[in-house]
């Protein structure tokens, strides 16, 4: 069994209530903070761990907070991405409904590194009933002397709130959020400024993602080099996966980094293998955002070594041949499934979840919509997918934010791994999967 | 202007829960609140958003009116035209359509008789699609107020209806209590 930092406790009952997470030893790590840490070696130790932001990028945590401006007198903000809208991607969900406190005790140990007074965790309007259980264990912590004034009779102090979200995709996007939760439109800004020096209400904000700050106590309680001795050399700790698709066992995983793909979608520890015994056809590693992989592709790299789930392995071969882990969101898909359709269903997500500022994306995402919802329905030319692969190529790189990459890539690699199924598609007029 | 003399303001409690919420951000910042108020106000409309209810988020928060509707137009959340009783938001992206979401949403539009976007007749049911709820794993997924419904299948459809008409469901409430 693998080691498990994140889910260890995660079956226990109750373990949303106060008294049982400090009994498994909740909130130690904030008490060991007190003692033994200043800010600045908290952000040393989060540094030293080799902990990487899981909220898709994989921007190296402690770097990223020691980007924060603490030369201004403003104010800062520390603020929890529970966005969590990637397709795919259902793990943040799974602390938050389960383990409420772990989150807070991570947002407490990243306020206190930051030097941040007020905190908050913005959380997707869907989840609602998460908010709820995360308002409930958030009161509970200010009544135990964790949140709130002179915590446990330190001089610091810290508020914590949740904000819900109203349905939009791009509020994961961190400026985004950050004009979301100033009661705007979800549209991202220009960057630079980066939050670090101009975030939340102008004042140096970090946001981080709801499994990064999960991570924080156990770094805290166990040391950095005992984090940073699991994993591969570029990949350190553990990742939550959150598989779905057409597995025999779908959910949320806790690998330790650099597990082989192969183990995690055959074996019975994990995913236990593909349902009605199908063969593989393809997947989509970290979240709809990164190119697709054909099975030989996500199996073995274009070497012929085994492919680990790691940033760097699953990044090896660059976009021809490779992907990237981003969120953590493993879809996988079976060989009764049609290319063309699966596309489109994320064309038409991208078109729907554009905030319209950029050109290329606002028009090309619904451009890629259109002729692909064309191929499905057996109105489709040739030329479609060349036309295709070109507007792919023509919103990647050319937006203020990275969606217009994130909805370029899929049709691209869908297009370079599977393309005779699209011509397929297109001479016979229909698709060959349906019944 | 005429509709907004029709607007009842909120509750005692609701305006002590907006207080309380508009006290979560710095002096000034009050339009922070706007998210979580229009879910409040939207909720207590029937499930929409009229003008004159967001004129009154507007007049609580200090805002112009126009920065109500420019927010409450760009999220999905936010219905701005009336809905029903019940809305089922029936998810549609990848993870979903692999485990049979087509199906689902099929099944609804059979039994209720209605399209997305419309709502039945009798203005029990409106049926809406929605994009990735985050809980992929237990596709296909359906939403009905701030509940999920996950592994479905077209008898837990028919069950669910059954049981909505039953209890005369009403999808929106304040989220908050
Ligand atoms: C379109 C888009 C959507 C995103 N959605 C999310 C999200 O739902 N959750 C998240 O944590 N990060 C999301 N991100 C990444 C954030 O912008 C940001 O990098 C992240 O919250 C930083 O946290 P981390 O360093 O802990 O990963 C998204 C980025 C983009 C461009
Ligand atoms: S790339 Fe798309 S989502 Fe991002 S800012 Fe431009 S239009 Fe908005
Ligand atoms: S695709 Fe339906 S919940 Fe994610």
């Amino acid at each position: 069994m693998a080691r498990k930092i994140l889910l260890h406790d995660i079956d226990v009952a109750n373990l949303t209530d106060f008294n049982v997470y400090r009994n498994l030893g909740g909130y130690t790590a904030v008490e060991k903070m007190f003692k033994n840490f200043t800010p600045d070696q908290l952000t040393e130790e989060v540094k030293k761990s080799g902990l990487r932001g899981r909220g898709g990028a994989g921007f190296p945590t402690g770097l990223k907070w020691s980007f924060l401006d603490k030369k201004t007198d403003k104010p800062r903000y520390f603020v929890c991405n529970f966005d969590e809208s990637e397709p795919g991607t259902f793990k943040d969900r799974h602390i938050g409904q389960l383990n409420p406190h772990q989150l807070i005790e991570g947002m407490i140990l990243g306020s206190y590194a930051l030097g941040v007074r007020t905190a908050y965790v913005y959380i997707r309007g869907e989840l609602f009933y998460v908010l709820k259980i995360i308002e409930k264990a958030i009161e509970e912590a200010y009544q135990n002397g964790f949140l709130g004034e002179n915590i446990k009779g330190s001089a610091y102090s810290l508020d914590l709130y949740c904000q819900p979200g109203a349905g939009a995709y791009i509020c994961g996007e961190e400026t985004a959020l950050l004009e979301s939760l100033e009661g705007k439109r979800g549209n991202p800004r220009i960057k630079p400024p980066f939050p670090a020096v101009v975030g939340l209400y102008g004042c140096p904000t970090v946001v981080n993602n709801v499994e990064t700050i999960a991570s924080l106590p156990w770094i805290i309680n166990n040391g950095a080099e005992a984090y940073a001795a699991i994993g591969t050399e570029k990949s350190k700790g553990t990742k939550l996966i959150s598989a779905c698709g057409h597995i025999n066992k779908p959910g949320v995983y806790e690998i330790e980094l650099g597990l082989p793909v192969e183990e995690f979608i055959y074996s019975d520890e994990y995913c236990g293998g593909i349902r009605n015994g199908n063969k593989l056809k393809a997947v989509i590693a970290g979240g709809s955002s990164v190119p697709i992989l054909p099975a030989e592709l996500i199996l073995k790299t274009a070497k012929g070594e085994p492919r680990l789930l790691s940033y760097e392995s699953l990044e090896e071969g660059g976009f021809e041949t490779g992907t990237m882990l981003g969120s953590g969101g493993f879809i996988v898909m079976d060989d009764t499934t049609c290319m063309v359709k699966s596309l489109l269903t994320y064309a038409r997500f991208y078109h729907h979840e554009s905030c319209g500022q950029c050109s290329p994306c606002r028009e090309g995402t619904g451009w890629m919509e259109n002729i692909l919802r064309r191929i499905d329905t057996g109105k489709g030319s040739m030329k479609d997918i060349d036309l295709l692969v070109h507007i792919a190529k023509h919103v990647e790189g050319n937006t203020i934010c990275p969606l217009g990459d994130a909805a370029a890539w899929p049709v691209a690699s869908a297009i370079r791994h599977f393309r005779e199924e699209f011509e397929e598609h297109i001479k016979l007029q229909q698709c060959r999967f349906t019944k | 202007m005429q509709e907004k003399q029709n607007i009842s303001a909120f509750k005692s409690e609701t305006i002590e829960l907006v207080n309380k919420i508009i006290n979560r951000y710095p002096e000034g910042r009050q339009k922070s609140a706007l998210l979580p108020i229009l879910h409040i106000a939207q909720a207590e409309n029937n499930g929409w958003l009229s003008t004159g209810i967001m004129d009154y988020v507007a007049l609580l928060l200090n805002l112009q009116p126009i920065e109500v509707y420019e927010v409450a137009t760009f999220y999905s959340m936010f219905n701005l035209e009336p809905v029903g009783n019940c809305v089922i938001e029936v998810c549609q992206t990848g993870p979903c359509w692999l485990k049979g979401s087509d199906e689902i949403l099929a099944h609804f539009e059979k039994r209720l008789g209605i399209k997305p976007g419309e709502t039945t007749e009798d203005g029990k049911f409106t049926l809406k699609t929605v994009e990735c709820l985050a809980a992929c794993g237990n596709a296909p997924v359906i939403q009905v107020g701030t509940d999920y419904h996950e592994n479905l299948t077209t008898e837990k459809v028919d069950e669910l209806i059954e049981k909505w008409k039953a209890e005369n469901k009403v999808s929106h409430s304040n989220p908050y209590l």
